[in-house]
């Protein structure tokens, strides 16, 4: 078996802090803190759509981590089309924001279709129905990517953002720079959008009661879609950070990144997007700082514990309101 | 009939549209600056040319236009339906299982090898049947029972030289065991949480597998397990039993087959027992089965250890007949498979499950050349079946009458 990217622990502790031998040192801390800001935000950005989609469906979107992973192949064929026709030299940056654009936009569509697909004549079905149509759509995808893409990494073009600011023995690097100012415009951007806005509105009156919401003229199947689209496309850019980030994406890369997002959503209160992004740095610290302090082998069990630990201790998450049985 | 449906064509157009924007950007960009529309337009036509005619039968289905062929064939299957009801229902099974032990006589050394995968997959499909299919819980980290088995077996085995008969019930035992650490924590949640935690659990066990090097050997597993041993009577010189390692291949069949006919009758025994009655309760109504005084926790952790007992001894059998064992033999990708093939037979029935598991296993064994397709398949298998059958391919029969079906 080819190992996975998120099975190299040496990748997940920069190659640019190797030099930091000493565990106990004040700047391997701040160091471990920055690199788990940098994952965290990741996590909170996938975690965002699972708690939407949860929020108006109650249902746990399997195939968002596949979501997750389109948009790293999108970013990564859009990047190296505007290398190959030599763009990237001339304009890096609006390439990289047009990267960006282009798999927000096209996880987007991916993710209206799938829900209109697989998600929609099963919504008066039991739940667990759904479920398991959430995931067969989850291996159709990954594998309709392997077949689209090949089995193999597929590489990211690794001369962005290559420079660093060095702080005595703690690094930063333009790239995480960036993947964090980017993360907090978007999480900024979809506070605004949803408790600012008039669609804002829709929404969280739809994620109340359906129902309630379409007395007043509020249609709940736009609401879904529209859901949909903002949670594929915010995993999108996710996805094209990853591949930024660690160099390179893969056909099953969704998977893992996705449960330990769905644990960040649970650990915040599944439904409430505060929550979510709390919960994702939440999940990105502790896997960063396991992996830095404990054990780098166990990194990816961290974010399960924590999953099992929520969901028995306190199931409703640190923000999340009570939720009554036919909810849970 | 265009009229008629007008509707489901014009999304079934949207949807195809639909495909082909989304397969355009994966295969129609290229990193030398390229666009091409070739290799798009070949898959997209290819795609459509197949669900056109999938389209088209179910329109002429639902529209009727199919009497002419449709009522004859389901005439032939009522006839075949009363025909088998005719004869009572052991003569069916004896055939059955006649023609499962002269199987290996009839196919080759590789039809017996795909034989035993089958026998295998049933069992697996069965003990999650008990889990999935009877008490109706999410199960997601199934096949970690299944690597506890083995790796009970292999580890015992190998490190103390214990034989397979002893390490059985240990296997067993074990994967009982881990099954209710797993179970006792999550079992009070409900639906869809079950699910996830479930499928934690089992990644959990697999890193563990992967990681334990003194243990477990890491991800190199464990080699040199010794197969099946039985005494067997010898007439050479006396009277005597024999010892011998269960090697060949057409042997180990009837092991497997023997482990699956006991599943069988097991799982059989439990869905028409109390318990079965117990967690059919539960799948239907929880709240309700607890007001009639049903404990509902523990028929839970009894349906997931019950799964988990299963699993471990297909687990044993699996490590003694692949000699080897690695974590890679357990991964989600095993778990989702078994789920399918319940899916696709039907949960909770038994013959369901049998045939979805030969549908699964054997069809792409005959289609060799498509094996790259096969999870693909898999996956759209499950959402299909979602859709228009959820019941399955055979459906399971309900025990008793409801007051409802009376009354109608």
């Amino acid at each position: 078996m080819r190992l996975l990217p998120w099975h190299k622990p040496h990748l997940l502790v920069r190659p640019n802090n190797l030099k930091l031998r000493k565990l106990n040192t004040m700047e391997y801390f701040i160091q471990q803190l920055i690199n788990g800001l940098t994952l965290g935000g990741m996590y909170a950005l996938i975690a965002l759509g699972y708690t939407m989609v949860y929020g108006v469906i109650q249902l746990i979107n399997f195939a968002h981590g596949e979501f997750f992973a389109a948009g790293g192949y999108v970013g990564a064929i859009a990047l190296a089309y505007f290398a190959g026709i030599g763009y990237m030299d001339s304009h890096p940056v609006i390439c990289l924001t047009a990267s960006f654009m282009i798999a927000m936009a096209y996880c987007a569509y991916l993710a209206v279709g799938v829900e209109k697909i697989a998600y929609k004549p099963l919504r008066k079905n039991s739940r667990l129905a759904a479920l398991l149509s959430a995931l067969g759509m989850s291996i159709f995808l990954s594998n309709g990517m392997m077949l689209t893409q090949g089995v193999y990494d597929k590489v990211y073009p690794g001369e962005l953002f290559q420079g660093r600011f060095d702080f005595g023995m703690v690094t930063i690097s333009y790239l995480q720079i960036m993947i964090v100012s980017l993360t907090a415009c978007l999480l900024v951007g979809l506070n605004l959008l949803v408790f600012k806005t008039k669609i804002g509105m829709a929404m969280r009156a739809t994620a109340q009661d359906k129902t309630m919401s379409a007395l007043v003229a509020i249609g709940s199947n736009k609401i879904i879609s529209l859901t949909f689209a903002i949670g594929a496309g915010l995993a999108a850019a996710a996805g094209i950070m990853y591949g930024l980030y660690y160099g390179s994406v893969k056909y099953d890369m969704g998977f893992v990144p996705g449960i330990k997002a769905f644990a960040a959503a649970v650990l915040g209160g599944i439904g409430n997007i505060t929550g979510a992004m709390i919960g994702g740095l939440i999940i990105g610290m502790v896997e960063i700082f396991g992996a830095g302090y404990i054990s780098g082998e166990y990194k990816d069990v961290f974010a399960f514990i924590i999953l099992i630990g929520v969901l028995y201790f306190k199931p409703n998450g640190i923000m999340g309101e009570n939720i009554d049985d036919t909810r849970v | 009939m265009i009229q008629e449906f007008k509707k489901v064509w014009k999304q079934y157009t949207i949807g195809m549209v639909w495909l082909l924007g989304l397969l355009w950007p994966m295969l129609g960009i290229h990193a030398d600056g390229t666009l091409t529309f070739q290799k798009t337009i070949t898959i997209w036509s290819y795609i459509l040319a197949g669900s056109f005619v999938c389209f088209m039968i179910y329109i002429m289905k639902s529209g009727s236009s199919f009497k002419f062929i449709a009522d004859p064939v389901s005439r032939a299957a009522n006839g075949v339906k009363s025909a088998s009801a005719a004869l009572p229902i052991w003569v069916w099974i004896t055939v059955a299982v006649v023609l499962a032990l002269i199987y290996p006589q009839l196919a080759g050394r590789y039809g017996t090898d795909v034989a035993i995968t089958v026998l295998f997959y049933i069992c697996l499909g069965l003990g999650l049947n008990v889990v999935v299919g009877l008490a109706g819980m999410l199960d997601l980290g199934y096949i970690a029972f299944y690597g506890v088995g083995a790796y009970t077996y292999a580890i015992l085995n190998v490190t103390y030289g214990l034989a397979f008969w002893v390490c059985l019930p240990l296997s067993a035992l074990s994967a009982c065991i881990a099954g209710c650490i797993v179970g006792y924590p999550t079992l009070r949640m409900r639906g869809d949480y079950l699910a996830i935690v479930t499928l934690g659990f089992g990644e959990i066990i697999r890193i563990i597998l992967n990681n334990w090097m003194t243990l477990t050997n890491g991800p190199n597993g464990i080699l040199g397990i010794k197969p099946i041993g039985i005494f067997w009577p010898m007439f050479e010189n006396g009277f005597t039993f024999e010892h011998i390692w269960v090697k060949k291949l057409q042997f180990f069949y009837y092991f497997a087959l023997g482990l699956v006919i006991l599943t069988i009758i097991g799982v059989h025994r439990l869905n028409l027992s109390r318990v079965g009655r117990a967690w059919e309760s539960i799948r239907e109504d929880e709240t309700a089965a607890e007001l009639m005084g049903v404990n509902t926790f523990i028929y839970k952790l009894l349906a997931y250890a019950m799964g988990a007992v299963f699993a471990g001894m297909a687990g044993a059998f699996f490590a003694a007949r692949m000699k080897f064992v690695s974590p890679e033999s357990f991964t989600f990708l095993e778990s989702a498979m078994v789920l399918c093939m319940v899916v696709l037979g039907g949960m909770g029935s038994i013959p369901g499950i049998i045939l979805g598991v030969v549908a699964l296993i054997a069809l792409p064994e005959i289609f060799r050349e498509l094996e790259s397709y096969r999870m693909l398949v898999f996956g759209a298998t499950m959402i299909i079946m979602m859709l228009f059958r959820p019941a399955g391919l055979i459906p399971a029969k309900r025990m008793g009458t409801r007051s409802e079906e009376k009354e109608g």
